[in-house]
């Protein structure tokens, strides 16, 4: 499969952008708007399966190959379990939040009851935020596109 | 009547029976029976935490173990399907 017609692939350069923006302002603003790192991944990735569909597994593996991919997937799992485990060195917790109220990166505490927040709150929140939407991005986008790509190719080196 | 699906009958009949029976034991709707836990993370998140995102704050701070194990989960879906696509010819 070698990609569909010239409208489907202008209509996915237009859309992929702006899929692109929403999914990394959910992941941004997990710790302050609905969402998270879980949920902007998927919305990235399936912007990512957009791209496979329009343009075909082919084209998508000869820009990035997919063992990139997995390692992404593991940075961004390594990052995780490295700030849970910073939780343990500095706050005496797995998973302590050692940033908030710290008044360092991400330091600030909001005030108490409904209202607005800033940006540069939520301690280490918005870290794991990035860490498990990388790992979303590369894990599910490896699997559409290895699984695309294997439905594409007609043998099978057994 | 095959003997197997007596059998299936009478075991989802029993099932059935007790999922029905097991419905006038839930607690009315927006009555929850323990509050404690749920009183003290509302109050508490934004001194906590830091955060105004109460969810957020749950899943990766007060249960941030359940988060590990979701991390894990997908991890080894996407090292299960390497492994099983590993071997088309590229």
């Amino acid at each position: 499969m070698s990609g569909m017609s010239k409208i489907v692939k202008t209509s996915v350069n237009i859309l992929f952008p702006l899929t692109m923006i929403f999914g990394l302002y959910v992941i941004a603003h997990g710790h302050l708007t609905p969402g998270g790192g879980f949920q902007g991944g998927a919305i990235v990735a399936s912007g990512c399966a957009m791209i496979v569909v329009a343009y075909g597994s082919k084209w998508v593996f000869k820009q990035i190959k997919e063992k990139r991919l997995s390692s992404f997937e593991s940075i961004g799992g390594v990052g995780f379990i490295t700030v849970a485990l910073l939780g343990l060195v500095f706050s005496s917790v797995f998973f302590g939040n050692f940033l908030a109220g710290s008044n360092l990166l991400f330091g600030t505490t909001p005030a108490t009851g409904s209202t607005g927040a800033d940006f540069n709150t939520g301690g280490v929140l918005p870290l794991m935020n990035f860490a498990v939407g990388v790992k979303v991005i590369a894990g599910l986008f490896v699997i559409v596109l290895v699984m695309a790509y294997a439905s594409s190719v007609k043998e099978w080196d057994t | 009547m095959e003997k197997r699906t007596i059998v299936a009958v009478l075991v989802f009949a029993i099932v059935a029976v007790f999922f029905f029976f097991s419905i006038f034991l839930i607690h009315p709707f927006g009555k929850p029976g323990q509050v404690n836990m749920d009183d003290h993370i509302i109050a508490n998140t934004q001194n906590e935490t830091g955060t105004n995102n109460g969810v957020t704050s749950v899943v990766f701070d007060y249960r941030g173990f359940d988060t590990l194990g979701e991390a894990t989960i997908l991890f080894s879906a996407v090292a299960g399907v390497l492994m099983i696509f590993r071997r088309v010819k590229q």
